[in-house]
């Protein structure tokens, strides 16, 4: 690399960015940040759109993988088309269509669309009324923190007082309310913990409010549709595999049908689901990196491109994003199949 | 067992059920299908009341309110598809900036490519041997000087930045599965090694490759490989996103052929060395063609997933199809509210025929394959 | 996994090192044996360097490769253009993809101290402005407070407009890609208010809008962008000839030689033309070439006056003014070295 003048060395992550990004979760300043704060805004932003894309894309697949299986023909057919329309495009060209086609022929700022409560839509993105933490509000993260241990506590006491006598003690029941009683009461007494600003529109943009930007809006929608479909598919052959033999077993043994789901099917089925369903998961962080099409600031945006163009540190930059990535992958693969561990079959 | 297993049974019988309603012919059918129960018929509705809010308007702006004919300015206010846009930029879309007269030589080398494939993978075709050879070997290299060209044989030169549209996604897709399917079976031959060193290092391969994301390979073959090698080798433009694609796809080809390594009884090598056949010779002639046959269908399944990969190249600035409609879409000559949403249609429907295609075969090929090994 | 990246790098600068070696033969000699120069331009900017449907190159920057091939072939044709990116640009060069870069590329310290390259001159000063909508009903740069703009990835003007917004205690919403289609997109749709480039650059991209009439450019210029050819460090040799091309073209506008009149002026008696057009002197074979390079380049090519209003100047789409760009002694900063 000394042969051909390229800079060496990391000594480009603590030198001044200069340049801004659209959407920071922690604060990022052209004139003050470094390269290195520019690689975390990155990383976080990658962590959030990957996060938030595996609960959406988890929840739709879900809900399309138990359609495919339904008995009504409708609704088979519906969820069939999804899956088939929805795989056998490329990811790329969907969340192109998804910015290109549909956000943004939507209206300018001031011509704006309003939703109902004050949101507002139009081509920079989803302005939402945005809570913001009101000074003050430690009593309420205590009340929460509380509220989370009492319930959980509640439900392992729940699970073993049942696991011991057969009986379902609504134990868990009282531990919600209570869960739910603390934080309320801690509100009452210390006034509201959050206090909620408004979008407005101010010269060129709304401010104020929870800003979704449009690319942030096509990325999540193109990957969580489109691993889904993908989702949807392994749940299918999960809960097939899950012999019918069981089913009538419980139901001849008087089971419920939520009970038979929650008690029979499910946990066998998770069992077939869980590893390709984490492959899913990493695709989907994977397949985040195509946020560089459309102008979506994760990681390999802002790092592999904007840090990269500025510093010319082309093979450091390249490969510390490759390790990042490698390293989301070893750390899902490892966490995945501890849970797995614990949800196979325990044979005598 | 516990002996207060009574707790956990019910202590009630279920209520009785009505028996099922006795019907024949569409009438049962649609009483078992769509209205079963409350449910049921509510689902129906719901299902049937999307498809009635969605089909009109797909109609409307893919065939009523569509521009079929005419040039730029038919499209400039048009509330359907501009289907005028795709067949003036057709010839663009399929060839990119190939010389016009010169387009026989690439669809001579598609169409010989698909045929490769067919037989390479049809179980039911004799000679597979030979597609492969011609495949793997002849192919490539004749695909190269029909497609660049040679002086030598009167076939003009044609520089690889003139090459584009499908044209260059179904040659990113062609020596993809030309270059992977080998490089993927030597690495997952190598994983099994008993040799350490190369177990490991095959291992390491894989599972970085498999660890990191496509966009990222891209990037290292684009920025890296001309830095890391001789200058005097100047790799081209559109062959390092040809590497960087073979070497993503033989990670995951690898692993396929694993799983089809995996699941032969070791019997079959043991059978092969006790009659007397030197390790190679079993492996290429009893280990490889089972176990390859068998993973078939997980092999035109990889093949699926990097079909749609190739897309990828287009941010490395390659005109692949999906890269060439971008590049039409950018035209000033063409403005029109629908000229996006039209080119995306177009290039979805591209994308979903051949992806489907495949699938459905390899589902075929499964099923047959699932019925044993036809002779 | 730290310990696997790091085994990769140290492999992978071995093999760079040893890729290194190759350099030391001179530039004008590969490029002579390959027959063909190399050369970094634009993707698609009308006026510097953009193909037509058919691959023909044209633009300043394009010319501006040709004199180059010209002075070392006397053949304009012997050039590969390499269409980059802003983000392979450097790569490119470094490697030793192309020859030189010419692609409305800003002189910087950074760049040439940094990043290995060395620029030979300036083709085009500019700097950067603003384009916004007429609609918008704005008309300074000063008024665009808390606006969404539209800027490039990795360009000098990402930093500038993060500078100038500072400066003026201003804020706005940056929205970015690498490639300059999909940014002219973005803000014909209105997805943001401005877009920001090099003034020169706004003029070309504005013929890419949908109507160039509903936009103006605002008049405040916000940088220096000196745009200039630049050549990889370490060939002294290669450099004077890059360097030159570019200089022998201003110098013969200032002469008053062009490509109708150079065979005439082959007779002339003034000196410094005798010297420019090889006449007298050894000024082509003490940088290899021949002692008609330069004649080549204006015979073939043209003047830096020829060259600018051909591409980017009355007989273009652009109708760009010389401005700055205009010679010195006629109210402009262009000045070149005496051919001596």
């Amino acid at each position: 690399m000394l042969a051909r003048h390229m800079p060496l060395g990391f000594g480009f992550w603590h030198q001044t960015a200069g340049f801004d990004i659209e959407q920071a979760l922690i604060p990022f300043a052209a004139s003050s940040s470094t390269y290195g704060t520019a690689f975390f805004v990155g990383l976080l932003n990658t962590l959030l759109v990957a996060a938030l894309g595996i609960v959406l894309a988890t929840l739709l697949g879900f809900l399309i993988g138990i359609a495919r299986l339904s008995g009504n023909f409708v609704v088979a057919r519906l969820s069939a088309a999804y899956v088939e329309m929805f795989r056998n495009i490329p990811l790329l060209l969907q969340l192109l269509f998804w910015y290109n086609a549909i956000l943004r022929p939507l209206p300018a700022p001031r011509q704006s669309l309003h939703l109902p409560r004050g949101a507002v839509l139009n081509n920079r993105g989803i302005m939402l009324p945005g809570p913001h933490a009101a000074a003050g509000s430690w009593p309420m993260a205590l009340a929460l923190v509380l509220a989370i241990a009492l319930g959980a506590g509640f439900l392992m006491a729940a699970r073993r007082s049942r696991k011991l006598t057969g009986y379902a003690r609504g134990l868990g029941w009282w531990g919600l309310a209570l869960a739910l009683a603390l934080p309320l009461a801690t509100a009452l007494a210390f006034g509201p913990p959050l206090h909620v600003t408004m979008p407005q529109l101010q010269g060129f943009n709304y401010v104020h409010g929870l800003s979704i930007y449009p690319e942030l809006l096509a990325l999540l929608l193109g990957l969580s549709l489109y691993t889904a479909a993908f989702i949807a598919e392994i749940v299918r052959a999960g809960i097939q595999s899950v012999a019918r033999g069981q089913r009538e077993a419980a139901a001849a043994l008087g089971l419920p049908p939520v009970q038979i789901l929650r008690w029979v099917v499910v946990p066998q089925a998770l069992r077939v689901i869980i590893p390709p369903l984490t492959n899913q998961y990493l695709n989907l962080t994977k397949n985040s990196t195509l946020a560089v099409a459309i102008g979506y600031p994760d990681l390999a945006q802002v790092f592999m491109g904007t840090v990269l163009n500025q510093t010319g540190a082309a093979v450091q930059i390249v490969f510390i994003t490759m390790g990042v990535y490698l390293a989301i992958s070893l750390v899902t693969a490892l966490a995945m199949n501890l849970w797995n561990r614990r949800m196979a079959l325990h044979e005598r | 067992m516990n002996a207060d297993v009574s707790r956990f049974v019910a202590r009630d019988m279920a209520p009785a059920r009505s028996p099922p309603v006795a019907a024949a012919g569409l009438w049962r059918w649609l009483r078992h299908n769509l209205f079963q129960n409350a449910a049921s018929t509510f689902l129906t509705l719901t299902g049937l009341g999307f498809i009635a809010l969605l089909a009109p308007p797909l109609w409307r702006f893919l065939v009523s309110d569509a521009v079929w004919h005419g040039g730029p300015s038919a499209c400039v206010a048009a509330s359907g598809a501009c289907w005028t846009f795709i067949a003036q930029k057709l010839p663009f879309l399929t060839y990119g900036s190939y010389p016009e007269a010169q387009r026989w030589r690439v669809d001579v080398v598609v169409l010989a490519g698909f045929a490769l494939i067919v037989w390479l993978l049809s179980p039911r075709l004799a000679h597979r041997n030979l597609a492969a050879g011609l495949f793997f070997v002849a192919f490539p290299v004749a695909a190269l000087v029909l497609l660049h060209g040679a002086p030598a044989l009167g076939l003009a030169t044609i520089d690889t930045s003139l090459w584009g549209g499908i044209f260059v996604t179904l040659l990113l897709g062609l020596s993809g599965i030309v270059f992977s399917l080998p490089l993927g079976t030597a690495l997952a031959l190598a994983r099994r090694s008993k040799l350490p060193l190369i177990r490991f290092a095959a291992a390491l391969f894989i599972e970085t490759v498999r660890g990191v994301p496509f966009i990222t390979v891209l990037f290292l073959a684009n920025f890296m490989l001309p830095l890391f090698v001789p200058v005097t080798w100047e790799p081209d433009r559109l062959l390092r996103p040809m590497i960087g694609t073979a070497l993503f796809g033989a990670a995951y080809m690898a692993e396929v052929v694993r799983g089809g390594l995996q699941a032969l009884p070791r019997g079959q090598t043991e059978a092969a060395r006790a009659l007397g056949l030197s390790p190679w010779a079993s492996l290429r002639r009893v280990v490889l063609p089972q176990a390859l046959t068998i993973v078939i269908p997980g092999i035109v399944n990889s093949f699926i997933g990097l079909f749609k990969d190739t897309t990828l190249v287009s941010i490395v600035g390659i005109f692949d199809f999906l890269g060439a409609a971008e590049a039409a879409r950018a035209d000033p000559k063409w403005q029109g509210p629908s000229i996006a949403t039209t080119g995306y249609i177009f290039a979805a429907l591209f994308y979903f025929c051949c992806c489907y295609a495949m699938s459905r075969w390899s589902q075929g090929l499964e099923r047959r394959l699932r019925h044993g090994p036809e002779t | 996994m730290t310990t696997r990246i790091s085994l990769a790098l140290v492999t992978l600068t071995a093999m760079a090192t040893l890729a290194g070696v190759a350099h030391a033969t001179s530039t004008l000699d590969t490029v002579k044996q390959r027959g063909m120069l190399q050369c970094g331009v634009e993707t698609s900017l009308p006026g510097f360097g953009i193909p037509d449907d058919k691959g023909n190159w044209t633009g300043l920057d394009v010319d501006t490769c040709r004199a180059v091939a010209t002075a070392v072939f006397g053949d304009p044709t012997k050039v590969k253009f390499v269409p980059l990116t802003p983000k392979d640009r450097f790569t490119a060069l470094q490697s030793g993809e192309i020859d030189m870069l010419s692609r409305d590329t800003t002189w910087t310290q950074s760049r040439q101290s940094a990043q290995g390259l060395l620029f030979t001159g300036v083709n085009y000063y500019d700097g950067q402005g603003f384009m916004v909508r007429k609609s918008l009903g704005v008309t300074s740069a000063l008024k665009l407070n808390g606006a969404s703009i539209c800027v490039q990835q990795g360009s000098t003007s990402e930093q500038n407009l993060a500078d100038y917004f500072q400066t003026h205690h201003m804020t706005f919403k940056p929205v970015n890609f690498d490639n300059a289609d999909a940014i002219i997109k973005a803000y014909d749709s209105g997805r943001c208010d401005a877009l920001t480039t090099d003034a020169s650059g706004l003029a070309s991209e504005r013929l890419k809008l949908g109507n160039p009439a509903d936009h103006i450019i605002l008049p405040e210029i916000i940088s220096k962008e000196p745009l200039g050819p630049s050549v990889r460090k370490g060939d002294d040799q290669w450099f004077d000839i890059v360097q030159w091309s570019l200089f022998a073209m201003i110098d013969a506008e200032e002469l008053g030689v062009t490509q109708a009149n150079v065979d005439t002026m082959m007779k002339s008696t003034n000196p410094a033309i005798k010297r420019l057009l090889g006449v007298e002197g050894d000024y082509g074979k003490t940088m290899g070439l021949t002692n008609d390079w330069a004649y080549n380049i204006i015979k073939k090519v043209g003047n830096y006056g020829e060259v600018f209003e051909r591409n980017v100047g009355s007989g273009s789409p652009l109708k760009l003014k010389r401005g700055l760009n205009q010679l010195w002694n006629k109210g402009g900063i262009l000045y070149a070295p005496p051919l001596d």
